[in-house]
């Protein structure tokens, strides 16, 4: 995609404003829809686990418009806000939780010519980017003036900092093998062999800190239900609300997407399956990561927040370094 | 050096952990508990004043509002007070019909804790699983009595309904089935090592401690005491049936978690045996006055809930209403402990303790 | 509102009538109570037991009488057979000897009111203690080597509109029995010291007992009206309390 890169060059115009809107539409669009039946299929996953139905009135037998219901009724909901909150900030927080959560799906490649920006440090703007989500949920859990909404949010920040770190000190392993920041090398690099067959303890550490970052059980201690009722989000209600939840599957869109780039080779076929086109090999990976996800949500019980603290940092990050020198001599001596 | 505040926080009235109406003050410095006091009395029905105007027939709805997740058992304890301070018999076939009854209900009760337990530590499948056999006991006891949670089962001096055909059949088929499913949970759930960090030594406490706050039921034998009332000091047609009393070491969540879990398995051996020896043919009410009068005197009885020691304390002056109804409410005298085993633990395990004691909001408060 | 103040007193003309019925029948109560001792009146009550038992069988006899008639024969038959059945002593007597031997022993002879075995609860030695020597029978019960009754199952209070009554049952685990420690409170001011020194698990059913008889009890850590709040106005279970909602 040249052409893109051209045209991010260029200098600003309206024209050039109203392509970009033009662009980016699309892209929204299929990420709207993504979260839209990302929800419907965690419900019907979770539900067929459960031995329930899950939705299966709205939209058929299947429940399709469900979400779509919902969305809808959180939009047109009354937008309550609590006296003794902190206006402006109560009104910032769910735009800087939501805001950084697009802003990292520019970076990532689908398929080698669906990407957007191919610019060289696409892994570090990820990782760099996603960090600022944390900001929002503390934001909100202060400015809520609700003391479950604080302590969600101090454990959401204490969580955050403690399990970005082996996050990506474990894909070191990654970028030192494929030798380059720029995603759609790292997927090139891996024509042959996923990354999660040669890394695959990095793989392990970095799926666990992103369950850690995405808020899930059996890390969802800031929204944690029944400790803190919804945590940092307890005093929002109608779009705001909408707004943490989108961002919270926009992240699992891009943490996902991120996963298959980095450990499972992205577009690139098993060998010999090269006539399936490369999106819908994408999406097959894709699918069951987010799968994966669904799956633990649904088995695993929570974690204390202690335990929490002393898992990050005495068990993965510890890990994630040994895998790093590991990496560095398998690299020394076989590539 | 930065100034740090304690924070006051309500857990509670309204809270989805509480399970009910039951709210907790907490002082919290960061996430550690400092200092817990709980309050209750927001489900207070009176039902023991109620009872002062009701004749003994009437109160035995009430019962099955104090303790609702095993209304069966509070029928009894009513109907066995009354029935022991008029030395009434009760039919054979009524005591077996009684004993299978307490003993789904006793099951169903755990499968509720059970469910709501693992729901509070944060897992939500097994809570499903729970109910759908609960639902299937519950079904049971509905074809025996025509209602799903509040029974109004137990008569003085019988049952209301016989079994209908083929009730018992359904019974003993229902047997092997939960034994699976038994099974099925300890897969699930109990070797599962967030689970065990999470319950682990959690809300430990020891039997002089046990014993000291009057604790009964599986929050007692999590100490290793074998204090069950059934064995200790049998009442009904307890004597007939051989089990025994599972019983903890540590006195910890993990430990209790594992008691009610065997105590489903027991419950289920005492089903097995009721089911073979129940009797063919026979009355399910014995011979009792139109009206209920019992004689002036007192009576205490006391039997096993699934919760602990549930006990009645009827004072008769001979008329047709007792003059002082009490129930020694088993969740009531177990909630006490609370603010103790709360003392310097982190929010989480506030959960996972509260869970563990296994209360029922609607006994506490009587 | 006006409907509402006339029902008023109606019914506290109710209530004062009631009690009225009641006393009387009380004071019998405790004719009896002294004469316990001998084991005679708890042989009557356990008659009265069984005769209840019988006239059932008359009923179903005679099914086609009318309802009244059946109740008649009941009284008669009850106060006919008393004098011929003697009963056998309790086989929890000696027990019960046993106790009161105990704490007459180190408390002395005027420290038990009453002792008696409680035929219709499953022969239940019962004991009561004057309410200066309450805190230490209690005491002695648990911590006395042959008694060890270290198990509290309950704690509640009782209007006897003539007195207050605490009742309390204790268990012992290690010897497998139970007693029952009765005592009674002057019920214009009624104080007793708390068990919560000895009993932990005291706590909640005194507060229960203060909460909603009124009975206030010494040194007890954290004394507060715990199921109705501190504002409620009079204590529900007792006899004269009036009701709040006429219609309840």
């Amino acid at each position: 995609m040249k052409w893109m890169n051209e045209l991010l060059a260029s200098e600003p115009a309206s024209s050039n404003l109203f392509t970009f809107i033009l662009i980016t539409m699309p892209l929204l669009s299929i990420v709207l829809g993504f979260v839209t039946y990302a929800i419907l299929a965690e419900r019907k996953v979770l539900g067929y686990m459960q031995l329930r139905y899950g939705p299966n009135r709205t939209g058929g037998r299947f429940g399709l418009l469900q979400t779509v219901a919902d969305v809808l009724k959180l939009l047109i909901k009354e937008d309550t806000r609590p006296k003794q909150a902190d206006r402006a900030l109560f009104w910032l927080a769910p735009v800087i939780a939501f805001v950084p959560s697009f802003m990292v799906l520019a970076a990532i490649p689908f398929t080698e010519s669906i990407l957007f920006a191919d610019f060289g440090v696409g892994l570090l703007y990820f990782i760099a980017i996603s960090g600022i989500s944390t900001l929002g949920m503390l934001t909100a859990g202060w400015a809520s003036n609700n003391k479950y909404a604080l302590m969600g949010g101090m454990r959401s920040a204490a969580q955050m900092i403690s399990y970005e770190i082996p996050l990506l000190m474990s894909l070191i392993g990654v970028v030192l093998f494929a030798g380059s920041l720029n995603l759609v090398e790292i997927v090139e690099q891996q024509q042959y062999v996923p990354y999660i067959l040669l890394q695959p303890i990095g793989f392990i550490i970095f799926f666990i800190s992103a369950t850690a970052e995405l808020n899930r059980i059996p890390f969802d201690l800031p929204e944690a239900e029944s400790e803190l009722i919804a945590g940092y989000h307890v005093e929002y209600s109608g779009f705001r609300f909408a707004f943490f939840m989108l961002s919270e599957y926009v992240y699992l869109f891009a943490m996902s997407a991120l996963i298959t780039v980095l450990f499972l080779g992205g577009w690139n076929p098993i060998p010999g399956l090269g006539f399936i086109p490369d999106f819908i090999w994408f999406g097959i990976k894709f699918s069951i990561v987010v799968y994966v996800f669904m799956w633990i949500r649904a088995t695993w019980p929570r974690l204390r927040a202690d335990q929490l603290m002393e898992f990050g940092w005495k068990i993965l990050l510890p890990a994630a370094m040994a895998n790093i020198f590991l990496s560095a001599i398998l690299k020394e001596l076989f590539f | 050096m930065i100034r740090t505040e304690e924070m006051l926080l309500n857990v509670g009235p309204q809270h989805p952990s509480t399970h009910g109406v039951f709210r907790l003050v907490v002082k919290v410095d960061g996430e550690i508990i400092k200092e817990a006091t709980p309050v209750i009395g927001y489900l207070h029905r009176g039902t023991e004043k109620l009872a002062e105007d009701l004749q003994y027939t009437q109160i035995i709805p009430y019962t099955d509002r104090m303790d609702y997740l095993s209304a069966m058992t509070n029928n009894y304890v009513i109907c066995h007070a009354v029935e022991t301070l008029m030395d009434l018999e009760v039919p054979e076939r009524a005591e077996y019909l009684r004993v299978i009854a307490m003993e789904l209900g006793r099951i169903a009760s755990h499968l509720v804790w059970y469910g709501t337990y693992l729901m509070d530590i944060g897992t939500t499948s097994p809570f499903l699983y729970a109910f759908r056999e609960r639902e299937m006991i519950i079904n049971l006891l509905n074809e025996l009595c025509g209602a799903r949670l509040t029974f109004n089962y137990m008569r003085i001096g019988g049952v209301k309904w016989d079994a209908p055909d083929g009730w018992i059949d359904k019974v003993r088929d229902f047997i092997p089935y939960m034994r699976e499913q038994v099974k099925g949970y300890h897969e699930l759930v109990t070797g599962n090592e967030i689970f065990l960090n999470r319950v682990k030594g959690v809300g430990q406490y020891t039997q002089e401690e046990a014993i000291q706050y009057s604790l009964s039921g599986a929050n007692l034998r999590c100490t290793g005491i074998p204090y069950d009332l059934r064995k200790e000091q049998p009442y009904s047609i307890y004597d007939r049936f051989d089990f025994h009393v599972p019983v903890g070491e540590t006195g910890d969540a993990w430990s209790r978690y594992l008691c009610r879990m065997s105590e489903m398995e027991e419950s289920l051996k005492i089903l097995e045996q009721a089911v073979d020896q129940f009797p063919e043919g026979g009355k399910t009410m014995g011979k009792v006055p139109r009206i209920i009068k019992p004689p002036k005197g007192e009576v205490y009885v006391r039997i096993e809930s699934p919760r602990g020691e549930i006990g009645c304390y009827i004072a008769s002056d001979g008329k047709k209403t007792p003059y002082r109804l009490k129930f020694r409410r088993p969740s009531f005298y177990n909630l006490q402990i609370l603010p103790k085993l709360l003392e310097g633990e982190n929010m989480a395990n506030l959960i996972a303790i509260l869970g563990g004691v296994d209360i029922v909001l609607g006994e506490v408060d009587g | 509102m006006t409907e509402e103040n006339e029902n008023k007193p109606q019914q506290n003309e109710d209530i004062s009538s009631k009690s009225e019925e009641a006393k009387p029948k009380e004071h019998e109560n405790q004719k009896q109570a002294p004469t316990n001792q001998e084991d005679a009146p708890t042989a009557e009550s356990d008659e009265i037991n069984q005769s209840s038992d019988r006239p059932p069988k008359a009923d179903s006899s005679e099914t086609t009488s009318k309802s009244e008639k059946p109740k008649r024969p009941r009284k008669k038959r009850t106060k006919k057979d008393q004098p011929p059945e003697k009963q056998e002593p309790s086989p929890n007597q000696p027990l019960l000897d046993h106790y009161v031997k105990m704490i007459k022993n180190s408390l002395g002879d005027d420290s038990i009111e009453e002792a008696f075995v409680n035929r219709s609860s499953k022969e239940l030695p019962t004991i009561t203690a004057t309410p200066k020597s309450y805190f230490s029978i209690a005491k002695l019960l648990r911590d006395h080597e042959e008694l060890q009754f270290q198990f509290l199952s309950d704690l509640h209070g009782i209007d006897y509109e003539s007195h207050m009554e605490i009742y309390v049952y204790l268990y012992s685990m290690t010897k497998k029995q139970s007693v029952a420690l009765k005592v009674k409170l002057d019920r214009d001011n009624p104080v007793i010291p708390s068990l919560v020194p000895l009993w932990k698990g005291a706590n909640w059913p005194e507060n229960e007992a203060y909460d909603l008889l009124g009975i206030t009890f010494e040194d007890h850590p954290d004394l507060k009206r715990i199921m109705l709040g501190e504002d409620w106005e009079g204590y529900p279970l007792r006899k004269d309390y009036e009701p709040y909602d006429v219609e309840v």
